[in-house]
């Protein structure tokens, strides 16, 4: 079954150059790149049963062996990451179509659209993948020049604005991780990582912490933990609706299963654990007061993404079973709440002209379905019981309790301060654009989708020209959001199997031996 | 290779140049300021390995190879740090064509939000009456000539 590890980043990558090829037949490109996500979602999930049944599952690639070559692992966690990161992009690209077909314009969006989001996927594959550290800083690489792109699509004046200061922060996180990559070869003289296990754990103390401290810093910036998180709200938002949900979704969750995958792997231990807890505090609490004081619903969003990145790590600075596996099953739950949120968020805009709250109003009288996509998602993310943002933190809360030190305590009131603001936040939005009166300025059934063929995601406020019936929510747009909602509902369906699923990765990474093993069946060089 | 000061000052005084121009506002220093950055962490890679001949196999006695894996390294390394040059480039050069100038600009956004909490307006308050419709009005006058400049640099 090994066979099928590579899948995952050479599918997207072969699409990406045929849909390239296609450039200026958009229904080719489309029918290719539904075609190889979907296959990449078949492939994830076998991977992912394979890996649980027989152990991580290794490719040594172009047949080098181990230590000289590359290998691509794909253990539970990394299959787990995939299958989720997968079924979300193939949703999101449903979407971003139906926006497209819905625009009226067959080139739109642009034609290096989707050859730009089949090598972001790949990218995202690849880092969930590797098995060596230089490789994951070239999907690291992959991804981010993609996102780049599909962040300045259309180069307009807002967007380029927002987009340098997304690329320069990046570049700053790539360089101090290339740093970290020469810094751990020149004291080990390797960048496998199931040979690095060993070799790292030869080192002086000191040395190791200025490693584990340069990695931290570098995934830090590109998980949007929160000293490091003032470029993201400033940069998703200004994005058309499905990039800003997809990496919203994909791109701070490669950081934070990098930093995952380092800390249990490389440095095991917990010496960073109450730097780790600290920052996760401080990124909830921030966070989430950053998110109460926005008027406009994707920065809000966004507030919240970062705020919920906290949570993520404040199972993994607890280093105990439980809070990793905690921390696994809220990074599944996260992705797919926050690209939802997002989803629904594009369709306000759409819907109502405009995403800040003071122009929204009675969308929960004019567009019921709507109403429903938001708010189901919506109390999922603040963890409201039946749902699995709830479940997570639960398992959270008890992990922390479990750990019983001061500062999990402290977590502990930070998580459910979080949880409850969030709801504030998400109520308020509730509030303002759904439940009172529309707003004067708000367009007709007929007039939005007008105003969204004209004035463009970038600039809501422009007059609506009067006229045109036409359907205002397209039905590819509605269905891949109810799809992706009706997923966040599978989860708690399903939270006893995949609790159970990431205790196993979660004991997996804490024992350290199955990856090695699988790595190096007769024992690291 | 043993460490080489020769080598370490040099990566120092180029991460060092390179952290003075990211700290500029105009992009094409902080252009500069990567590539200089990139170079240096470049340089770092190859005082990484041990120094020596060609590592090719009947050239070179084994002992004396030079490392070649940081080469390799180095050598992604270089492609990715051209890819990002030549973008960045072209950021720059579309922000002059819009503005007029390539400096990085601040968040309207969060200012807009200052002001509200200055005047002690929370969001979504706007609509409390219509006196205050007008208020909102003059405060969102930058996104609007914003929105406008946008329209601006596409006709153009």
């Amino acid at each position: 079954m090994t066979y099928l590890v590579p899948l995952p980043v050479v599918m997207p990558l072969l699409g990406a150059a045929l849909t390239l090829l296609l450039v200026g037949r958009p229904r080719a490109q489309r029918w290719v790149s539904l075609t190889v996500l979907t296959a990449t979602v078949a492939v994830a999930v076998l991977l992912l049963v394979r890996s649980s049944i027989d152990g991580p599952l290794v490719v040594e690639v172009g047949g080098w062996v181990a230590p000289l070559g590359i290998v691509l692992v794909a253990d539970q966690l990394a299959a787990l990451m995939l299958v989720v990161s997968a079924a979300v992009t193939l949703c999101v690209l449903v979407y971003s179509i139906g926006q497209g077909m819905a625009d009226g314009n067959e080139e739109t969006p642009l034609s290096v659209y989707h050859p730009t989001y089949l090598v972001l996927t790949a990218g995202v594959c690849n880092a969930f993948l590797s098995g060596d550290l230089f490789n994951l800083y070239v999907g690291f690489e992959i991804l981010l020049v993609a996102s780049y792109v599909l962040l300045t699509l259309g180069s307009t004046e807002t967007r380029i604005r927002a987009g340098t200061t997304y690329v320069v922060v990046s570049l700053l996180s790539s360089v101090i991780f290339l740093v970290a990559i020469g810094l751990v070869y020149a004291s080990t003289g390797t960048l496998n990582l199931a040979q690095l296990v060993d070799r790292l754990d030869a080192l002086p103390d000191d040395l190791r912490l200025v490693l584990q401290g340069m990695l931290l810093l570098a995934f830090g910036i590109k998980a949007a933990v929160f000293p490091l998180s003032a470029w993201l709200p400033d940069s998703y938002p200004t994005a058309p609706a499905p990039v800003t949900a997809v990496f919203a979704g994909l791109l701070t969750k490669v950081g934070v299963y990098a930093i995952i995958r380092t800390e249990t792997l490389l440095f095991p231990g917990g010496r960073t654990a109450t730097l780790l807890l600290v920052t996760a505090v401080l990124t909830m609490v921030v966070g989430i007061l950053g998110a109460v004081a926005q008027s406009d619903i994707k920065r809000l969003l966004s507030f919240t993404l970062i705020s919920h990145i906290g949570y993520m790590l404040f199972g993994v600075g607890l280093t105990s079973s439980l809070g990793l596996s905690a921390a696994i099953f809220y990074v599944v739950h996260h992705i797919t709440i926050q690209t939802t949120l997002f989803l629904a968020a594009g369709l306000v805009e759409r819907r109502g002209g405009s995403t800040a709250m003071d122009r929204l109003g009675g969308l929960a009288r004019l567009s019921p379905i709507l109403a429903v996509l938001f708010f189901v998602p919506a109390l999922n993310l603040a963890g409201i019981p039946p749902f699995s943002g709830f479940l997570g933190k639960l398992g959270l809360v008890q992990a922390g309790i479990d750990d019983g030190g001061v500062l999990a305590w402290i977590l502990v009131g930070g998580g459910l301060l979080t949880s409850l603001l969030t709801l504030y936040a998400v109520a308020r939005v509730w509030n303002l654009a759904f439940w009172r009166a529309p707003h004067p300025e708000m367009p007709e059934a007929g007039d939005a989708a007008q105003a969204a063929r004209t004035s463009g995601a970038e600039q809501p406020h422009q007059p609506v020209p009067a006229g045109q019936s036409g359907a205002v929510l397209p039905g590819l747009m509605i269905a891949p959001t109810v799809a992706l909602v009706v997923f966040g509902l599978v989860l708690t369906l399903v939270a006893g199997p995949l609790f159970d699923l990431s205790t196993d990765a979660a004991n997996d990474l804490l024992q350290r031996t199955p990856y090695v093993d699988a790595v190096f069946p007769g024992g690291a060089p | 290779m043993s460490p080489n000061l020769t080598y370490v000052i040099v990566v120092g005084v180029l991460v060092a140049a390179g952290v003075t121009l990211l700290l500029e506002r105009s992009l094409t220093r902080v252009l500069m300021g990567v590539i200089l950055l990139g170079n240096g962490a470049n340089l770092l890679l190859l005082t990484g390995g041990r120094a020596g001949g060609a590592p090719i196999v009947g050239s070179t006695p084994q002992e004396e190879m030079s490392d070649p894996l940081p080469q390799a390294m180095i050598l992604t390394a270089i492609v990715i740090t051209l890819g990002m040059t030549a973008f960045l480039l072209a950021l720059a050069y579309r922000s002059w064509h819009l503005n007029g100038h390539d400096e990085v600009q601040d968040d309207v956004e969060d200012r807009r939000i200052m002001d509200l909490a200055e005047r002690d307006e929370g969001p979504g308050d706007a609509d409390a009456g219509t006196g205050d419709d007008d208020d909102d009005d003059t405060d969102t006058n930058s996104d609007r000539s914003l929105a406008a400049s946008t329209d601006a640099g596409r006709a153009g």
